[in-house]
């Protein structure tokens, strides 16, 4: 026993191994970086708070309020209720190819709001505000799922989305053609 | 001697965590049944939430835990060869846990709780949930001083003298555990019980999911350690050879003990409460635990190769066949790795900071950690029970290739339940449904793979109650072999005189480092419930 203790011993095919690992890690870290500070991939964010026990009143998720709506200079905006068993209104039609913005509260438990084979995901959680920003590229009928269990009547959370290629929206909408 | 009078408590961990384990595995084949709408008079949500919440409790805390523990005390007795330092306390946290188990196991069976295991508020339990689970998690921490205790004491006893590896591994398991648990701790003790009791109306959800978050991630290495320790320390020798390298496989525990903690924001990439700079400050970290697993995959295959080359393998394959592919402790350790490799690559999609919302609370999730979880690091406690069993028992493993089928089948039943899972998930099948109901084109492409997982579970569930017939017929009517004969082998260590790095034989300075990258991951994120006003809720039914 005894002696001093020993500098750390690291074996030459160690040290090449340990060589590829950084540079795997390295290599998504970078992805992750880049896609996120320069193509503005991330997560939904930003602590902005409600009280989901009074949304009736608010301003934004009073009932009359809610739905998809075009700002004047064109941004289209969704503002949706998330509530047991449904996210409300329990329709909605927007154009493909342009950014969206989708407002969520719940108003009562957790939901999770996930469209398929899109990114279109956030968790809406009592209290919170989500926002999510997303385009969708090809138009057709999508289902809006609740996907964080929020109680017996889970499986049948769902609304739906409609997204419309820009002409049948342009045809729709025809304040929004304006510049 | 001394050892033998702790036995019978070892084996009461490891019963209570297997029998948990093999009625969870009776939900589990209900529970894919149920949830493929073949038997139409089975569809109950009430019954299939029930289930879900008793069978991630049972495998996720009570195995785990149960098995963590028993597994730890043996570890500490046989590698330090000393006896069990406090063995009434022991005895204290089994029954502390044992009884939060009885507990919670009560108001969930009778659907009380159909919380799922993650809690979730402001859906409300019965109280007696929420304490049922702080008992449990009161009961490991007596475990989990004890084995500081036994490090420091042997430390003491051999001044200088380097930790064997398994015992170093199971202390930096200990001091995870303790750092890991204050999270899930504040949140039950300090929001939910006084919330089920009707003591405060309302609890904010955004902080009770912060607090489950920094519990949350660093459970996995919780669960994994003791699986490191068996790749480590067992696999080895069984093989045939020897551990590669030393000071890499005592930095790898504490690499893993070290960024496990601070990174638990990746479960909450899609949530509303945090922005995007902690999500992506954890997103990094979160990679960089991805070292110590792949330093642990090279050290343990050049192991393995080793023992391979010294049997006679050639070529740079050639070593695979060689290997004893017949002791079900290398077994287990390839069947493992198999299973991680697929596994890992499923880790890095969820980490990924932006590609998460694709497969976030998807039928992906549950895909992944079960092939995780319940394939690589459930497998190698199987291997680990083989492994000690003689030595608590004081009898051979009942003859025969038993715990070969049982080890193939059950990896062959989790890539055909876990397969199927991944895809759904891709489809955009939601998690946590017990039915299909959405009245939408999309759902009809599901079916098969629904119908695919019923097999999986199906072979699982053989291959579980394989399991705990093996166990238990070996302790019955098992050869009796002699007290040498029933040693563990752990991989030898240097040779004494050899003093390994200070920082590799204590934790002091792994705690300050924790705590700072703690206050640094968490403080803010923690204290801006408290800066600003935020709105709580309610409890609700469910
Ligand atoms: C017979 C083998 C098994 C089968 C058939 C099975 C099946 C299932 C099913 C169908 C669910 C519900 C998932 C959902 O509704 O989204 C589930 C949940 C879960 N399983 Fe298993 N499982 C098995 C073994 C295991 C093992 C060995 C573990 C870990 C050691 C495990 C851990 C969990 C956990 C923690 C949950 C809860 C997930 C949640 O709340 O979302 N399971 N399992
Ligand atoms: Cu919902
Ligand atoms: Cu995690």
């Amino acid at each position: 026993m005894s002696s001093s203790s020993r500098p750390l011993h690291i074996d030459p095919l160690e040290k090449k191994w340990l060589k590829v690992a950084f540079a795997l890690i390295a290599l998504f870290v970078g992805v992750i970086l880049y896609t996120g500070f320069f193509q503005h991939v991330h997560p939904p964010g930003g602590m902005e708070t409600i009280d989901s026990a009074a949304l009736h009143l608010s301003e934004e998720f009073a009932e009359d309020r809610l739905g998809v709506s075009v700002a004047p200079d064109g941004a289209i905006k969704v503002t949706l209720v998330a509530a047991r068993y449904g996210f409300y209104p329990r329709s909605i039609k927007v154009p493909a190819g342009r950014p969206i913005t989708f407002r969520i509260a719940s108003a009562d438990v957790l939901h999770g709001l996930h469209v398929p084979m899109t990114n279109l995901a956030t968790m809406v959680v009592p209290g919170y505000i989500s926002t999510v920003t997303t385009r969708f590229p090809k138009p057709g009928e999508y289902p809006l799922l609740c996907n964080e269990y929020c109680g017996m009547g889970h499986d049948h959370m769902w609304s739906q989305l409609q997204v419309v290629s820009q002409e049948d929206w342009d045809a729709l909408t025809p304040s929004s053609k304006e510049p | 001697m001394p050892e033998s009078s702790f036995k019978p408590l070892i084996l009461s961990h490891f019963w209570l965590a297997f029998g948990s384990f093999g009625l969870a595995c009776v939900l589990g084949v209900y529970q894919v049944l149920e949830r493929s709408g073949l038997i139409p008079l089975m569809q109950s949500p009430e019954v299939y939430f029930a289930s879900v919440s008793t069978h991630g409790v049972l495998m996720a805390f009570v195995l785990t835990t149960f098995f963590i523990m028993g597994f730890g005390y043996l570890v500490a007795t046989t590698s330090l060869k000393m006896p069990l330092a406090h063995p009434k306390w022991a005895t204290a946290g089994f029954s502390v846990s044992a009884l939060g188990t009885l507990m919670a196991a009560i108001p969930l069976l009778l659907g009380k709780a159909s919380v799922l295991y993650t809690f979730y508020p402001p859906v409300q339990a019965n109280v007696f949930f929420y304490l049922g689970a702080a008992l449990l998690v009161v009961g490991s921490w007596f475990w989990a001083v004890i084995m500081v205790v036994m490090f420091g004491l042997w430390k003491k006893a051999h001044p200088g003298a380097t930790v064997p590896l398994p015992m170093f591994a199971t202390t930096a398991n200990a001091i995870l555990w303790l750092w890991t648990s204050v999270g899930v701790a504040l949140e039950v003790v300090f929001q939910l019980i006084p919330w089920a009791l009707g003591w405060i109306d309302t609890i904010d959800v955004g902080l009770a999911r912060t607090l489950f978050a920094w519990t949350l991630h660093p459970i996995v290495y919780f669960w994994l350690i003791p699986a490191y320790i068996v790749l480590y320390s067992l696999v080895p020798k069984a093989a045939g050879g020897a551990l590669f390298s030393h000071d890499l496989a005592r930095l790898a525990f504490v690499l893993l003990l070290v960024f496990g903690l601070p990174i638990g924001f990746h479960h909450l990439y899609m949530d509303p409460e945090h922005g995007q700079g902690f999500k992506m400050i954890h997103a990094v970290g979160t990679f960089f635990v991805m070292l110590p697993t792949l330093m642990t995959g090279f050290t343990v295959i050049a192991s393995l190769e080793q023992a391979g080359r010294k049997k006679g393998g050639k070529g740079l394959f050639g070593w695979i066949g060689k290997l004893p592919w017949d002791h079900p402790v290398v077994l287990a350790a390839i069947l493992a790795f198999l299973m991680l490799i697929a596994g890992g690559f499923g880790g890095i999609v969820n980490a990924s900071y932006g590609m998460n919302a694709m497969v976030h609370n998807t039928a992906w999730v549950p895909g992944h950690f079960h092939l995780i979880f319940g394939g690589t690091t459930v497998i190698l406690y199987f291997a680990a029970a083989y492994a000690v069993w003689p030595k608590l028992t004081g009898r051979a493993l009942i003859e025969g290739s038993l715990p070969l089928v049982q080890l193939w089948s059950w990896f062959i039943g989790m890539i055909i339940l876990s397969t199927p899972w991944h895809i759904l998930g891709l489809l955009g099948q939601p998690r946590r449904i017990s039915s299909v109901a959405y009245n939408s084109l999309l759902t009809l492409a599901w079916d098969p793979y629904e119908l695919a997982m019923i097999i999986g579970g199906l072979i699982l569930l053989g291959s579980a109650f394989l399991f705990l017939h093996i166990l238990l017929a070996s302790q019955r009517k098992g050869l009796r072999i002699a007290a040498e004969e029933a040693e563990i082998h752990y991989a030898d260590e240097e040779p004494e005189g050899t003093r390994v790095p200070a920082l590799l034989n204590g934790f002091g300075v792994w705690n300050l480092v924790i705590l700072l990258l703690m206050l640094a991951n968490f403080g803010y994120p923690i204290a801006q419930f408290f800066l600003f006003k935020t709105f709580g809720s309610t409890g609700w039914g469910y």
